[in-house]
Order: structure tokens, then C-alpha cells, then sequence
């Protein structure tokens, strides 16, 4: 308990991190990851081509790489300007790509298992394209797969500890930095461990409510 | 409101079925018509082309006055239910009735009226905050009649719309199923392959094989007179009866028995013919047990009795070992082993060329007795 009532900034902030880094790349990768099943699915040859190598590439190389890549190669681009490049918008983008390559491949999954008539009704009913998928296909596509996404979510937030490496301050990191202190390491990583228990929990939480509620509907 | 025109229309799948083979059919604006065929003879095939669920290999499909071939589903005006309904599971039922027209851009107001209209108009209004899956089977055919109807199409499509049901709601869906047709008036072509609802429900039916329609007509003139064998095998709860026969001195010899011919066919002595006689259409004569062969009855003994409720089906087989069906009425039923004589009654009986099964007929097939909409 001293280690952490000692350290509770180094503690509190790092969390805090943890949290951001996870709530907008969770979101940025919900929303990238189903725009590329979309795209994975749809009649336009470039379009599913695109997806796919994308998806491919992203899915295959180690997340450290991805790192890698955003936090030293990337600025070298100079495509945005050096003022608003940190290691937290590099580690951000990097979970954000490489995690909605798997969602996408969950959502397509999830497609997948909507029957072929949904989208003939729809087609014979006048909806476009676009309608079908996002009024019709998708909010069947994403109920049936609700553990998965869910388990994609929980990987991410682990994720996020490879940030401490690229030196954003997130829960990951807060052991070296104890460890500069001359505190317990051992005990300090063990609160961490917690706080990523508590944090899984709600997680677990919302898709048993969501699997419920959802079940009822189909 | 409109009728449909199919002409030289064919559809052939990417793996090389011809699913429609050059078919021609004209739908008439109001009238319910029914696809009925074999497992595989293409109804649904043909039916999704109308839709355009399915792209025309060749030919042409016109619905109204307009050229629909090309066109997406959407833009065509038809309205089509499904086998298995495809009802949006995740939409209440309200939902899925005015979720189409929230589409089409109608406003907030009509979409609610138009959505109120139809479930009531099909016992729906108690069930509008369900999800289909808190149907029940009947319930949700309805619902997708009424997503169907609600769009006001041209032309309502309908795949094996009953056949979801168990045997009892499918009689019921059926009297209400032609009772909304026709309080519509919409054009409706559906298909089955259950020749008794044919029957029943349709003004007109195609009887259709490989791709293509072996017979057009009235469900009377197609349940009277079977063009050819297949369709004569078709039709009918009870198969009707087809005897190998040949033309002797002008009469008709099968079963042992001489039987006249139907009038004005010109007949070759010595032909082998079929002889189509319904189990409906044979009567026993009284009293005629004990006549001998060759007299203008069909002899045989009693093998088989099936009850059928009102009726029985009673199979007699003749001393040359063919089988011929009758339907007596239940109370007369014979008892196994007694002999009887039948004989068809006036006018039943149809022949068949012996090679190629086709009705031999003195006039041309009787097309003119056209869909006659009494009501128009
Ligand atoms: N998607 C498809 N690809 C290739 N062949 C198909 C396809 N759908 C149907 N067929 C073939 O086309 C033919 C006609 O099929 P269709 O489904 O129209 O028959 P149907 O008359 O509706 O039969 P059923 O009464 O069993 O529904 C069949 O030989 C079938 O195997
Ligand atoms: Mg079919």
C-alpha cells in the first residue's frame, strides 16, 4: 500500500493515460475497423482490394513494429508538422491502425453471418447500398458478434502498455519510473495488474448486458 | 396497377443452368397467377428475373407500360415476399413496415398512415411493438404481406408464400391471402409447388418444367384438361389414372376393357394411346360384377382402400395386373377383394399420344376461354 499512496501522481497519472490512450483508440479503431468491412464487402473491386491489403499488412506486423514506425520513421516523412507530432498522437494512431484491422475482420465476420436474404429484401425494397449496410446488415452483423469485439477491446488496452516504450507515461510505465525511486517494483507492478483487472471488469460487464438485451432482439 | 410481359425470356446462372429457358408468359394488370411446378423447374428463378433479383440472360420483362429488364429491384415497382419472410429482426414490426417508406422519402406523417393502414387492414395493429421474432409463423407472413403491401407497388411477387406454415394456419392464410387480392386488386403472381393451392388461390396458372411452361390456363381447364402426361401427373391430390392403351375397331382397349373414345379425334387404327381418367371422374357400375371382359367397363378387384375423410381412394387392379384409382364416396366404401366395373364418366376421358404424351384433341386447345376478370 505504500508504494502506492507514495507514488499516487506517478500512479493517478499514469492510469489517466492508460484510459485516454485506450477510450480514443478504441473509438477511432470501432469506427476505422467497420468502414473498412464495409469496404471489404462492397461490389467495388478497388474498394475490397484496398481493404484487403490494408487489413493484410496491418494484421500481420508486430504492433512494436507499427510503434516503430510512427514514433521514429514517420515524423521523417514530415507529412504533419513537427509541433504536432508527440509520442502520445504516434502511439494513438499506431493502436488505431493496427486494431481496426482485427475489428474489421471481426465486423466482416459478423456480416457474414447475416443471412443473404436481409440483403435481398432490402435490394427488393429499394434500399441502396449504403442503406442496406447501415440500417439493415450492420446492426445484425454487430450483435452476433459482440465477445469478439469485445476481446479485441481487451487486447487493446493491453496494448496500450507497449506505449511506455515509445516514452508516453501511461500505467506501463510507471515501473521504471518507480524503479528510478527505489521503490518496490514488485508490489508497484502488482497494482498495476489491478487496475487493468478493474478495468476489463465494466468491459466484461457491458457485453453481458449487451449479448442480453441484443439476444431478445433477433 | 399493371400487368406483366415476359417475352423469349431466359436466365441462366454463372454455372451454366438455364433456370429460364426462352419463356414467354403475360400477366394480366389484377390478376392472381400462379407459378406451380417440380422442385427445380425454375419458378423461383423466374420469379426473382421479375423482381430482378436475378439478371435476364435474354429477352425482356415489362411491367406497365415500361421496359424493366435492366432495372435495379428498387426501381422497379414490384414488391416481393420471401420464403423465409426476411423480415428485419432487429426492427419492430411497425419498424419494418415503415422502415421502406421512411426510404422512399415519404414524409413522417404518410409513412404512419401508410404503416397503420395495412396492419390493420391485416390484424396487425396489436403486434406493432413486437420483433419478429416474437411472432409466430402466421403472424410474421403477415407482416412481411404487409412491409410488402405498404411500399404500393405495381406488382406483388410472392415465393411460396404458405409454405412456412403448418397445415391448418395454411388454410386459413390461404382464404386470407385471396381475400386481400382481391380487396386489392394488385397484381399477384406467386409460386408453389403445391398444385391444391395452385388451384385454389390462382385465376390462372403456369404449369411449368425445365424452364419452360408446359401448360397456361384456368385452374379448371389445367386440373380438366392436362395438355400432356406431366402436367396430367401434376395435377391433382389424386394422381390421375394414365393406362397404356392402343385404338382397336374406332374404341379405346385398355385395362382389358373397350372404352369409347372422346368425340371428333381422328384415329388411327392401332395407335398406342395413354388414357387419362381421374379417380373423381370414374363411377362403378351397379350390379355389373359379374360381366365379362371386353364390355365398356373397366373389371378389377378391389386391392387398396384409402380413406380420405369424405371420400376414399380405392384401387382396383385389373386381370392384366394395371392398377386404376377411384374415389368413392366414404360411405360406399368397397370392402378389399370385392370385383367391381367402372367406367369413365361422359366426357372425362382423355388420350395421349402414346410416344409423345400429348393431349389428342379435336379443336385447338381451348386458349380463348382467356382470364375472364368478372369483376373488371
Ligand atoms: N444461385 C444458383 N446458381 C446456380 N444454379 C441455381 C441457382 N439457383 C438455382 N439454381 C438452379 O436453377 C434451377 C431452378 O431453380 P429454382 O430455384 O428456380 O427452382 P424452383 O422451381 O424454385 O424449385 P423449388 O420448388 O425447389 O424452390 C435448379 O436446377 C437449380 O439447381
Ligand atoms: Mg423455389
Amino acid at each position: 500500500m505504500d508504494v502506492l499512496v507514495n507514488n499516487l501522481p506517478l500512479f493517478l497519472s499514469g492510469f489517466f493515460t492508460t484510459i485516454k490512450l485506450f477510450l480514443i483508440s478504441a473509438v477511432g479503431s470501432l469506427v476505422l475497423g467497420t468502414i473498412l468491412a464495409m469496404l471489404r464487402v462492397s461490389p467495388v473491386p478497388v474498394f475490397r482490394a484496398a481493404a484487403t491489403v490494408y487489413v493484410t499488412l496491418l494484421r500481420n506486423t508486430p504492433l512494436t513494429l507499427v510503434f516503430f514506425f510512427f514514433a521514429f520513421a514517420f515524423p521523417l516523412l514530415k507529412i504533419v508538422s513537427p509541433d504536432s507530432f508527440s509520442y502520445f498522437v504516434a502511439a494513438i494512431t499506431a493502436l488505431i491502425l493496427y486494431t481496426s484491422a482485427f475489428i474489421c475482420e471481426v465486423v466482416r465476420s459478423g456480416i457474414n453471418t447475416v443471412p443473404v436474404g436481409q440483403a435481398e429484401a432490402s435490394r427488393a425494397l429499394g434500399l441502396s447500398f449504403g442503406q442496406m449496410l447501415s440500417n439493415v446488415v450492420l446492426p445484425q452483423a454487430l450483435r452476433s458478434v459482440v465477445p469478439p469485439l469485445v476481446s479485441t477491446l481487451i487486447a487493446l488496452l493491453k496494448n496500450t502498455t507497449i506505449a511506455a516504450g515509445f516514452s508516453v507515461a501511461e500505467a506501463g510505465a510507471i515501473r521504471s519510473t518507480l524503479s528510478e525511486r527505489g521503490a518496490d517494483t514488485m508490489v508497484g507492478l502488482l497494482w498495476v495488474a489491478l487496475f487493468f483487472v478493474v478495468l476489463v471488469i465494466p468491459m466484461t460487464l457491458l457485453q453481458r448486458s449487451l449479448e442480453k438485451r441484443w439476444s431478445v432482439a433477433r | 396497377m399493371a400487368g406483366i410481359e415476359i417475352a423469349e425470356l431466359s436466365t441462366v446462372y454463372p454455372n451454366g443452368v438455364r433456370a429460364v429457358d426462352g419463356l414467354d408468359l403475360t400477366v394480366a394488370d389484377g390478376e392472381f397467377f400462379a407459378l406451380l411446378g417440380p422442385s427445380g423447374c425454375g419458378k423461383t428463378t423466374l420469379l426473382r428475373t421479375m423482381a430482378g433479383l436475378e439478371q435476364a440472360s435474354e429477352g425482356a420483362v415489362r411491367i406497365g407500360d415500361r421496359d424493366v429488364t435492366r432495372l435495379d429491384p428498387g426501381a422497379r415497382r414490384v414488391a416481393m415476399v420471401f420464403q423465409d419472410y426476411a423480415l428485419f429482426p432487429h426492427m419492430t414490426v411497425a419498424e419494418n413496415i415503415a422502415y421502406p417508406l421512411r426510404v422512399r422519402r415519404m414524409s413522417k406523417v404518410s409513412q404512419r398512415d401508410a404503416a397503420e393502414r395495412t396492419s390493420a387492414g391485416l390484424s396487425l395493429g396489436a403486434l406493432l411493438d413486437r420483433r419478429p421474432g416474437q411472432l409466430s409463423g402466421g403472424q410474421q407472413q403477415r407482416v412481411a404481406l404487409a412491409r410488402a403491401i405498404a411500399v404500393e407497388a405495381d406488382v406483388l411477387l410472392l415465393d411460396e408464400p404458405l409454405s412456412n406454415l403448418d397445415a391448418r394456419l395454411r388454410l386459413e392464410a390461404r382464404t386470407f391471402l385471396k381475400k386481400l387480392q382481391r380487396d386489392l386488386g394488385l397484381t399477384t403472381v406467386f409460386v408453389t409447388h403445391d398444385q391444391a393451392e395452385a388451384l385454389a388461390l390462382a385465376d390462372r396458372i403456369a404449369v411449368m418444367e425445365s424452364g419452360s411452361i408446359r401448360q397456361l390456363g384456368s385452374p379448371k381447364e389445367v386440373f380438366q384438361r392436362p395438355v400432356d402426361t406431366f402436367v396430367a401427373n401434376f395435377i391433382g391430390s389424386t394422381p390421375m389414372n394414365l393406362l397404356d392403351g392402343l385404338i382397336a375397331d374406332g374404341m379405346v382397349e385398355v385395362a382389358g376393357a373397350r372404352l369409347a373414345p372422346p368425340e371428333g379425334l381422328d384415329l388411327v387404327e392401332g395407335t398406342p394411346v395413354v388414357a387419362g381418367i381421374r379417380p373423381e371422374y370414374l363411377r362403378v357400375v351397379p350390379g355389373a360384377q359379374e360381366v365379362t371382359e371386353g364390355v365398356a367397363g373397366i373389371l378389377g378387384a378391389v386391392a387398396i382402400v384409402e380413406n380420405l375423410g369424405v371420400t376414399s381412394l380405392v384401387t382396383i387392379e385389373c386381370a392384366d395386373g394395371t392398377l386404376v384409382g377411384l374415389t368413392v364416396p366414404e360411405q360406399h366404401e368397397p370392402a378389399v377383394g370385392t370385383r367391381l366395373c367402372v367406367v369413365p364418366e361422359a366426357g372425362r376421358l382423355l388420350l395421349y399420344g402414346g410416344e409423345d404424351g400429348l393431349l389428342l384433341s379435336a379443336r385447338p386447345s381451348d386458349h380463348s376461354a382467356e382470364f375472364d376478370r368478372s369483376r373488371a
